[in-house]
């Protein structure tokens, strides 16, 4: 029987699909089952989690950098500030495409390609994630307004005010002060956690200088902010917040009108001045000449720049008063003549007959004096410092022996770091027996001893270190600390004597007056600088030489290249009675520690001692 | 009947219920289903005003799709179960013939040709055959004997298979799986064999190898390893369902308050006013919103059942009952991949999320079992 004609079972296929819907109901049952297991899984058993995961979604802690303390002159002048710069940043995480959006900011703003090669430095180092990386500095007000007007398609790019620090005298001070750059993915690697805290949110950290060793204090604390983002990354209110402390302000003893007098009589001459409050050791100015903009570092330099600047055969990144060790030439006598006296080994009575060179007995090598023809027969200690005797000095050397010469010298800080509070100080040499035979491998000969006595052979000293020598002289064996800080924070920096130098008065009188000799003396050789002034100074002057010259040849300034010619170098304090500031200033190539050297040592005296009166007057 | 076995019991009560029932007829309403629709899009307006950020503007735009969809209802549910039979092979052959046409004159988004374009309206032929599908078996296995034999099973299932197909090459994995469910499931309503079934499900379970390393494509791939392991990747594929389940977790039992999810305010939670939407309402209502929603649409269900058993034919028994399993289906899938129980298929929330497609389909769904609900009494043939 075909299917068609056959009739239909109703009541059978009702009752076979009351079945299935039975069926189905139960499948229904427990399906719906499973979902409300589900959820009551996730919304009540792991409720907890979810609702942790869900703030932290939400709230992120931001960092809020303190501002860095500030900088001043001795006399209340703002050396280094913080500016207010429009930032361009980038949250990486947040930017779906980071190419298309360097290209739509391209557009917008001016981008260099070193800025983008910042920026992609600054990408590969360690970071917190949803860190905003700085691309470009210093913002315009139309690229702000260029930046705002495109937000909606630039997700992930941000534009924040941001305090830059900012040197008034950047050149001027660029040696001292130093600077702050970008940290550096060294500098972060070596943080610990703590450190790492400490610079959330601070981009910057002190590279050079002051900024360097009192980063600590500069800093400050860092703040924060609970912030409820949305998945974006926009901050969409501040839920609670702790204020940053800001970092503590520096007053130095630098003094800039002091600082610029001094750069200024280096007229354009490469070298270094130094000076230095004798009854505390305040470091009153510190030239390096040629300078830099510390300007340029501070949101990192460009490669062509810094190039130009590290290439420069002027070396304008040197510290020449800090890091250049220099022979002292003549300016080591008065010590070495104070220890001649300190250990009897003469009076200052004693003469020495000068034919114009020196020869050791049993030797055929000749020692020159500068002078060609001598000092007379009848040479002592006065007129030896006083016109620089050499072979006074010589004699005076070969009698004393190195061991009593090292040990004297070292009193007054010659070989040793000064500890000044500005980093990558050099110790320069004082030589001694056991420096020359660690050093060079060699033993001590008797010839030694006469280049240790006119500061020639292996001594060499910084300019800073010279100074020093000069106040403990001026102090009469006071070595104080060198410092550029006065005040951290409002706490003063206590002076720190180094050293007290024991030595009989009359010692002191008698080595102090022959530096008053070398100004105010008839034949003094510093004599041309005490015209006009008002007050008494005392000093020696010296000179170094940059190449050996040859037995039986002569200095001939004319054949030697520029940068070849003897440096240039004087030492010297003021007022002589009452000494205030001692200086130490070093002209290279400049041949005349008379001539070059201590004409400039002058005009720092005048700064201080006459300029500063008509100063002050001219302010209250 | 056990309607009159009532009323012979209570005949004082007659009066009253044949006065709600002519309305009932005479109006082609199911009361009970509108007013559970009635509740669900409602509060679905409420989440999604939510969800949008407090839009207006969607507000309104679902609203107009509401006003579309229940008059579609009301209009479907006067036309004659008879006549809807009839039309049956037509609207299979229309339907067939609109997902051909999409291939050739589709338009699409993101790499999947889904719409064809009429004038500036754009129409998804894929949702007609949501509906087209189960009037389509119902019609030809309503009028074999049940349970069909095998030559009607087999003719049946290649009926299922052609639109099928053709929606997988669009490609649109979550609507074939519901287009072939709501065929399917006119054969389990009309008696399927247990047999068939076991052999089938064995079948499926031997086809999965193949299918992953033939038929699947990579997104669709990445979905199911994303389910498997959401964690794997947190900020591509895995986002969704981290974000989600957040969302819904940290909901709790009574919620953050309606407009105060953080997870969809702040953006966390992707496609929160479509596909996601019940996040949103897990996340401001808490485990009571959700169970309320669930148990909302588990009346409907029952609601729909009960209409198909007291259909009066099996065509109109199959097709309630296949409608409204389809319903529930979509249900499952989207509160069961919101929650991570599944992949994410891309199945909006049935009558909450935001879309006029769904819903339109959906309510006409619910006009044709109110069309069989309230189908005149017949005498038996």
């Amino acid at each position: 029987m075909s299917e068609a004609r056959q009739f239909k079972d109703h009541h059978r296929e009702a009752r076979l699909f009351f079945g299935r819907a039975l069926f189905a109901g139960l499948v229904i049952t427990v399906l719906t089952t499973l979902l409300v297991v589900r959820y009551y899984s996730l919304q009540v058993t792991h409720h907890e989690d979810y609702v942790t995961q869900s703030d932290r979604n939400r709230v992120h802690v931001l960092p809020i950098p303190p501002t860095r303390g500030l900088i001043y002159d001795r006399n209340g002048e703002l050396l280094a500030e913080n500016r207010a710069s429009y930032t361009l940043s980038i949250v990486h995480e947040r930017v779906d495409d980071l190419g298309r959006t360097l290209a739509v900011l391209a557009e917008l703003v001016n981008i260099a390609p070193n800025d983008i090669e910042k920026f992609n430095d600054q990408l590969r180092q360690r970071r917190r994630p949803f860190d905003a990386v700085p691309l470009r500095y210093n913002l315009t007000e139309e690229e702000i307004a260029r930046l705002a007007v495109n937000e909606f398609r630039l997700d992930g790019v941000e534009v924040h005010a941001q305090l830059v620090r900012h040197y008034t005298h950047g050149e001027l001070f660029a040696h001292t002060i130093g600077y702050v750059g970008r940290i550096s993915e060294r500098e972060l690697a070596s943080f610990d956690e703590q450190e790492y805290q400490a610079y959330a949110g601070t981009h910057s950290i002190g590279k050079n200088g002051l900024e360097r060793s009192y980063e600590s204090d500069l800093l400050g604390e860092v703040g924060y902010q609970n912030v409820e983002t949305n998945a974006r990354g926009r901050v969409l209110r501040v839920l609670e917040s702790g204020n940053p402390k800001p970092g503590k302000d520096l007053v130095l003893h630098l003094d800039t009108y002091l600082q610029e007098q001094a750069l200024a009589a280096l007229e354009g001459h490469r070298g270094a001045v130094v000076a230095i409050d004798v009854n505390t050791g305040g470091v009153l100015a510190a030239v390096s000449a040629p300078s830099f903009d510390a300007n340029l570092f501070v949101t990192g330099i460009s490669f062509k720049d810094y190039r130009e600047l590290n290439q420069s055969r002027d070396l304008p990144l040197f510290n020449r008063f800090l890091q250049g060790q220099y022979p002292p030439g003549s300016t080591v006598k008065p010590i070495i003549g104070m220890a001649g006296l300190h250990y009897d080994i003469v009076t200052p009575s004693d003469t020495v007959y000068d034919p114009g060179f020196y020869r050791l007995a049993n030797s055929s090598r000749v020692y020159r004096d500068w002078k060609r023809h001598g000092h007379g027969a009848k040479v002592d200690l006065k007129q030896a410092i006083a016109e620089s005797c050499d072979t006074y000095f010589y004699d005076l050397g070969h009698k004393m022996g190195i061991d009593k010469m090292h040990a004297f010298g070292y009193q007054f800080g010659m070989g040793e770091k000064t500890g000044i509070d500005v980093p990558n100080e050099r110790r320069g040499i004082w030589p001694s027996r056991d420096w020359k035979r660690g050093a060079r491998g060699q033993p001590w000969y008797p010839g030694d001893n006469l280049n240790v006595a006119i500061g020639q052979g292996d001594v060499l000293a910084t300019p800073m270190q010279l100074a020093v020598m000069t106040a403990t002289l001026a102090s009469k064996g006071v070595r104080y600390k060198p410092h550029m800080v006065a005040s951290v924070g409002g706490q003063p920096v206590e002076p720190e004597v180094m050293q007290s130098v024991q030595v009989e008065e009359t010692h002191w009188d008698a080595i102090l007056g022959a530096m008053e000799e070398v100004v105010h003396g008839v034949r003094g050789t510093a004599q041309r600088i005490r015209r006009g002034a008002d007050y008494r100074m005392a000093g020696k002057t010296g000179t170094a030489q940059v190449v050996a010259i040859a037995q039986g040849e002569e200095y001939d300034s004319e054949a030697l290249s520029e940068r070849n010619r003897d440096h240039a170098l004087f030492v010297g304090f003021a007022p002589f009675e009452n000494p205030q500031i001692a200086v130490a200033v070093l002209v290279e190539n400049a041949e005349s520690g008379s001539g070059a050297a201590a004409p400039v040592a002058r005009k720092v005296f005048d700064a201080w001692l006459a300029d500063k009166h008509h100063q002050h007057e001219g302010e209250s | 009947m056990p309607h009159q076995d009532f009323l012979r019991r209570l005949p004082e009560s007659e009066r009253a219920l044949r006065k709600r029932d002519r309305l009932q007829q005479r109006l082609h309403i199911d009361f009970w289903l509108l007013l559970l629709l009635f509740i669900i899009t409602m509060g679905g307006l409420g989440v999604l005003f939510s969800a949008s950020d407090q839009s207006l503007g969607t507000l309104k735009r679902q609203g107009i799709y509401f006003f579309i969809a229940y008059t579609a209802m009301f209009m479907v549910a006067q036309v004659p179960v008879h006549f809807m039979r009839r039309l049956a092979p037509w609207a299979y052959v229309a339907g067939v013939g609109l997902l051909i046409a999409v291939i050739f004159i589709g338009v699409g988004a993101k790499g999947a040709q889904r719409w064809l374009s009429l004038g500036g309206f754009r129409f998804q032929p894929s949702e007609f055959m949501k509906l087209a599908m189960p009037i389509a078996i119902a019609a030809y296995l309503g009028q074999r004997h049940l349970p069909p034999v095998f030559k009607h099973v087999f003719f049946t299932l290649v009926l299922v298979a052609i639109p099928v197909v053709l929606i997988i090459k669009q490609p649109d994995l979550g609507t074939s799986i519901l287009v072939a469910a709501s065929g399917l499931m006119v054969l389990f309503f009309a008696g399927l064999s247990w047999r068939y079934i076991f052999v089938a499900i064995g079948a499926l379970l031997a086809s999965l190898w193949p299918l992953w390393h033939f038929v699947l494509h990579d997104y669709q791939k990445k979905r199911v390893l994303t389910l498997l392991n959401p964690e794997a990747d947190r900020l591509g594929a895995g986002w969704n369902i981290i974000q989600s389940k957040t969302a819904i977790g940290s909901g709790g039992v009574p919620g953050k308050g309606w407009l105060q999810g953080t997870q969809s305010h702040l953006d966390f939670l992707p496609e929160g006013h479509t596909d996601f939407i019940i996040a949103v309402l897990a996340e401001e209502f808490g485990l009571i919103g959700v169970l309320t929603l669930l148990g909302l649409y588990v009346l409907v269900v029952l609601r729909g059942l009960t209409i198909a058993i007291r259909a009066q034919d099996s065509f109109g028994r199959l097709l309630a009952a296949s409608l409204t399993l389809t319903f529930f289906v979509y249900v499952f899938v989207n509160v069961g991949m919101v929650s991570g129980l599944l992949p994410v298929v891309g199945v909006p929330l049935p009558l909450v999320s935001q879309g006029g497609t769904s819903i339109v389909t959906l309510m006409t769904g619910f006009g044709i079992l109110m069309a069989i609900a309230t189908e005149p009494r017949k005498v038996i043939r």
